[in-house]
């Protein structure tokens, strides 16, 4: 437990590090912005419990508010992502249920359940993030445009970071 | 009372979720411009429409009492204009004062020759030698700066304006105090160019443009005009700013030519240090 505990929140630390440090940084022009630090999220543990999650989910947001100068921006879109997570969980539970002391991690369920499950919520995550950065509805479809890219990109941004970190460890 | 308290226990994770939004809705709001600039008109459009109606209503009742104000102000007006005065002076005006030494007097006088098509574009003046006027003296109008005194003859002067290929002002943008020559690139008559402006500097369309305090002829904070459009040339760093010029050159009808009485101890001072320099 306490083991776990270190773990996320290392996981937290060096995740706001890359996102404000490197990612932050990355120009793709002005459709991609990607946001890898939402694996954070995605990440935790079944067994959390969901005001938790939400709880660390807006601090998580309030931190790179301020690196980014959105102040309220990333911590709205984090919430609404942990508010949505145990519903998405339940979409794509196996029929049994998650196995206990399994993670939420391609090792352990696999490529097509991680994309389907991190897919639906970083693009609900950058949604609600596009949309409130821009706050009108003039601009409706080149948002969706760009929600439609950063949501690739950071799709891809969490993949190859699952593959760079996780690869080989704790065979079953 | 305890249904409630029931009710938020059982549905605690929305409740929870509404809260931290309603929170994030708050910061949103109060700290990013954009989003409280939209917030705050949105909200103020459905309030605003209901007032003005009403104003728009309650002004017809009051048209009678502000008609005889106007007409009251006119006459007012109309009598103290000056046109109503007879014009006994040269209106050369000195001001003896024994502590501010007085640098700039000015002379008014009225354009009775003007271009603004040509390239090179001159106005002519009706003051000339005999009134005070000397070479390279400022010429501004209550609307903003006009030109530079090119010829002086016994009654009149010719006034190269903004308008002229050799005439640069050095100006400043007014809230913020970054420098630059302003000149006309031949175009528009409404229109100059005013460049070297770095590109920290936060422009927004509509600044103020007015004249430094760096150039012999110009007083200091005389209105040229107004930031139109900026552009950053490809291999520069700076801006070009396209300035909109608060004079309209069309309709320049009087003018005050300005003497700064300072000019020649500051211009032979900065000529000994130049020639100290070079040696």
């Amino acid at each position: 437990m306490l083991n776990e505990l270190a773990k996320n929140g290392l996981r937290f630390l060096l995740l706001v590090l890359a996102q404000v440090l490197i990612v932050k940084n990355i120009d793709l022009g002005r459709f991609i912005n990607p946001f890898l630090y939402v694996l954070f999220i995605l990440l935790l543990p079944f067994e959390t419990p969901g005001w938790l999650v939400m709880i660390v989910s807006f601090f998580l947001g309030l931190i790179i508010d301020m690196f980014y100068d959105t102040m309220g921006m990333h911590a709205a879109a984090c919430v609404f992502m942990a508010f949505c997570r145990p519903s998405v969980l339940r979409l794509f539970s196996p029929r049994e249920g998650y196995d206990f002391g399994t993670q939420p991690t391609i090792q352990y369920l696999g490529l097509p359940w991680f994309l389907s499950y991190a897919g639906i919520l970083v693009f609900l995550h950058h949604l609600l993030l596009f949309y409130i950065e821009i706050f009108r509805f003039s601009e409706f479809f080149s948002t969706f445009f760009r929600i439609l890219l950063s949501s690739i990109f950071t799709m891809l941004l969490v993949v190859i970071t699952q593959f760079l970190f996780y690869r080989k460890k704790e065979e079953k | 009372m305890r249904n409630l308290i029931l009710f938020i226990w059982k549905n605690n994770f929305f409740v929870l979720f509404l809260l931290l939004e309603l929170l994030c809705t708050y910061l949103i709001v109060m700290n990013n411009g954009f989003q409280r600039a939209r917030f705050i008109s949105s909200s103020n459009a459905v309030s605003g429409s209901v007032l003005e109606t009403y104003s728009e209503v309650e002004e017809y009742f009051n048209l009678r009492y502000t008609n005889q104000l106007l007409a009251m102000e006119n006459a007012r007006l109309r009598s103290m204009s000056i046109a109503s005065f007879a014009d006994l002076s040269s209106g050369n005006i000195v001001v003896k004062d024994s502590i501010h030494k007085q640098q700039y007097s000015y002379i008014p006088a009225k354009v009775v020759n003007n271009s603004t098509n040509r390239r090179n574009n001159y106005l002519t003046l009706n003051k000339g030698y005999k009134q005070g006027i000397r070479e390279e003296m400022a010429v501004i109008s209550g609307t903003g700066i006009v030109g530079i005194v090119k010829n002086v003859s016994e009654n009149f002067c010719s006034v190269m304006s903004i308008l002229h290929k050799d005439v640069k002002v050095n100006c400043k943008v007014k809230k913020e105090g970054s420098f630059g020559p302003l000149f006309w690139e031949g175009n528009d008559y409404q229109f100059a160019t005013f460049t070297d402006i770095p590109t920290h500097v936060r422009l927004l369309k509509g600044d103020t443009i007015v004249t430094n305090s760096y150039s012999p002829t110009f007083p200091e904070n005389i209105l040229a005009g107004t930031v139109e459009s900026f552009t950053i040339k490809s291999g520069e760093s700076f801006y070009t700013v396209k300035v909109r010029l608060s004079t309209d050159f069309r309709k320049v009808d009087y003018v005050y030519i300005v003497n700064n009485i300072l000019k020649d101890e500051q211009v032979k001072l900065e000529a000994a240090s130049q020639t100290d320099k070079d040696k």
